[in-house]
């Protein structure tokens, strides 16, 4: 789960990282009486899941209340690489001498936590890890020793952040961010930029955090920071009901079992010409009902034609059948069906499907034919 | 021979006496698998369909003597089940469990592989070496024994390759389901050496998918290390950035963990990449018509 900047600076300031002072805002006129308590000129920020905000024009300075209500106005409602703004963070605009940038990540590779830290902030990491690695400092850390303090030293000097006043600052900031990471089961715990002001303060100047969706369950207060409404509404009602969904822009709606297989079925679908509307995964051994659900989610999109494609382990063939004959029964499914069912119990869930042969489904026996068959569908 | 598990697997179920624990601890012991025990805390002294059931794992080993578990308890205990097994000597943990925190498994991992134990999973299918032993939910009925070795991040899609490869004739050494999380304890890498090691399997399917970059490391190990041949399959090559496709490692951050990267990773080391499941069957079946 991402969190939005205030979120994730909100979580700083718990740990102790210097953060700006700031206020959310969700109106103009919010933004203004966020302006006049904050005092001086402010920035007024667009919070939403993307990246590139300032570039979209979703950052803006501001010098006067009545400025920072007209920024809002503005900023409120645009659209960010998909993402409407519906929040802003009014925060205190700060001097800036230098920007760094500071993260903890996940090391897949290396089952590690990675620390990374480099003078070059405001950058693109992933391009300066590609063009001048040199720049970049990067320390894992062993996460059944923890983190200590010489580490934050070693990443300080292999940045070039030799100044003492700012080296003990940042490395007590590596030192919270690591806290902050294992403390909150982060994913990701990213400052770009860390900046250091004329008066040679160290600050986070943005906030990018993400939280292990596995781990919610230990974490409510921060299970409670997602944003309900930012997700897509499909997405929620598919959460809701256990399925592993996402909405795509295609018009073939694409339902399996397992992560893996509904990848490859959307990969095959686009091999034979055609688009998916989305990636609907019902899981290992879905009954009847979970089928129906997933059905409800994928036909509230604008789908000319469906593929299930079942390979059935622990799931079985008649239940998704049932499933599927339910779900035409009650939520009438007009466009066309196409099926392929293997695995377990795939010829009695075929046999079923015979049975009652309904006119809009059409049973495939592999899974390229059904893709090719179900592209041919919806044109 | 075979990898992982075979007719000297003694299995003990960790979360015997739940539903679904019960259920594919009897179906693994149907096909032949040999189960020992079962521990749930609590229900010791108590049996089922006849495997002895045992407070904790310590226990069992005093009694049965496992060297292989399966843990099939839920997420939030999950963590724990494994550093039980680990602390009561088990060599080998299959962990279906899906849903654990991202966290334990960083320290699960760094903390048994100083320790020798081979953890697969977790979020996997299990392991099966057709005509031996099947450890976990991989329906064994699609599959035969054979010369290719399978390993793959996705239940469902090895099915759908083993199935090809079994209808094509081809049958199979093992199958091992490493799982779709962020932090696994058997990795591409590890499966690739056995199998390599192994001298029933001949030929090898990798079956990748977007997300991480443990395919394109595997490319370098084949190409370095590897004298059997592998062909390889990505799945995911129209998901888009940012999204978490199902499983909570197939996600493609910024430019990296693309289909399209690992694929060429691949290609670039020699190793034949099908473009879809059935096209990577048949890249295997031919190898293996060839070297008749």
């Amino acid at each position: 789960m991402d969190l939005y900047e205030y979120q994730g600076k909100e979580l700083f300031r718990r740990f102790g990282i210097p953060v700006s002072d700031g206020r959310l805002a969700l109106s103009p006129e919010d933004a203004r009486q966020a302006a006049q308590e904050l005092g001086g000129a402010v920035v007024v920020k667009a919070q939403v899941h993307a990246g590139g905000r300032g570039k979209a024009g979703g950052i803006k300075l501001a010098a006067s209340p009545s400025e920072a209500e007209a920024r809002a106005a503005d900023i409120l409602g645009m659209d960010i690489r998909g993402h409407v703004v519906h929040r802003l963070w009014v925060e205190k605009a700060s001097e800036i001498e230098r920007e760094y940038y500071l993260s903890v990540t996940f090391d897949r590779g290396e089952k590690k936590p990675l620390f990374m830290l480099t003078t070059e902030g405001g950058v693109d990491i992933e391009e300066l890890a590609a063009t001048s690695p040199e720049k970049l400092a990067r320390l894992h850390v062993d996460p059944l020793v923890g983190f200590h303090p010489f580490q934050a030293r070693w990443l300080c000097f292999a940045a070039g952040i030799r100044e003492p006043a700012e080296q003990k600052q940042v490395i007590a900031i590596v030192g919270k961010l690591y806290e902050t990471f294992v403390s909150c089961e982060a994913m990701l715990c990213e400052i770009n930029p860390l900046i250091v002001t004329p008066a040679g303060e160290v600050r986070a100047l943005d906030a990018k955090v993400t939280i292990d969706d596995n781990a919610l369950y230990r974490h409510p207060d921060l299970a409670e920071l997602r944003d309900l409404a930012a997700a897509d509404v499909q997405e929620q009602r598919a959460r809701e009901k256990g399925l592993a969904y996402v909405k795509l822009d295609g018009d073939i709606g694409i339902l399996g079992n397992g992560a893996g297989l509904v990848m490859s079925t959307l990969d095959v679908v686009a091999q034979a010409g055609g688009r998916p509307a989305n990636f609907c995964d019902i899981g290992g051994g879905a009954q009847a009902d979970v089928v129906v659900g997933a059905l409800e989610v994928i036909t509230a999109d604008p789908v000319k034609a469906i593929l299930f494609n079942i390979f059935g382990g622990i799931t079985r063939g008649g239940e998704v059948a049932r499933g599927l004959l339910e779900a035409l029964e009650r939520i009438g499914i007009d466009v066309p069906v196409v099926v392929r069912l293997d695995g377990t119990e795939a010829e009695e869930g075929r046999r079923l499907l015979a049975e009652s042969s309904p006119a809009n489904v059409h049973v495939e026996s592999t899974m390229l034919s059904a893709a090719e068959r179900v592209v041919e569908l919806a044109r | 021979m075979a990898i992982i598990v075979d007719a000297a697997t003694r299995l003990v179920v960790q979360g015997i006496t739940g539903r679904e624990g019960q259920f594919h601890a009897l179906r693994n012991r149907d096909y032949g698998t040999n189960v020992v025990a079962g521990v749930t805390p609590g229900k010791g002294g108590e049996a089922v369909e006849g495997v002895p059931v045992f407070d904790s794992v310590r226990d069992a080993m005093a009694e049965t003597k496992p060297n292989t578990s399966m843990v099939f308890v839920p997420a939030r205990f999950a963590a724990d089940a494994i550093y039980e097994a680990v602390d009561a000597g088990i060599e080998t943990v299959i962990c279906i469990t899906e849903g654990i925190p991202a966290h334990d498994m960083l320290r699960i991992y760094n903390y048994i592989r100083p320790r020798g134990v081979t953890l697969v999973g977790p979020n996997c299918p299990g392991v099966l070496s057709p005509g031996k032993a099947n450890v976990g939910i991989i329906p064994a009925e699609i599959f035969s024994p054979g010369p290719v070795g399978l390993v793959s991040r996705s239940g469902t899609l090895t099915y759908q390759i083993g199935n090809e490869l079994t209808q094509l004739g081809v049958g199979q050494s093992t199958i091992v389901g490493i799982g779709g999380d962020p932090v696994v304890g058997t990795s591409f890498i590890d499966a690739l050496e056995r199998f390599e090691a192994d001298p029933e399997t001949r030929f090898v399917v990798m079956v990748g998918e977007i997300g991480g970059s443990e395919e394109e490391k595997a490319a370098a190990f084949i190409a370095e290390r590897m004298t059997k041949p592998v062909v390889g399959y990505i799945a995911g090559r129209t998901a888009p950035p940012g999204k978490t496709m199902g499983h909570a490692g197939a996600i493609i951050s910024g430019s990296a963990g693309t289909a399209k990267a690992k694929q060429e990773a691949l290609e670039a080391r020699g190793v034949r990449v099908g473009t879809n499941p059935t096209e990577a069957a048949r890249l295997v079946a031919d190898l293996v018509a060839g070297a008749r």
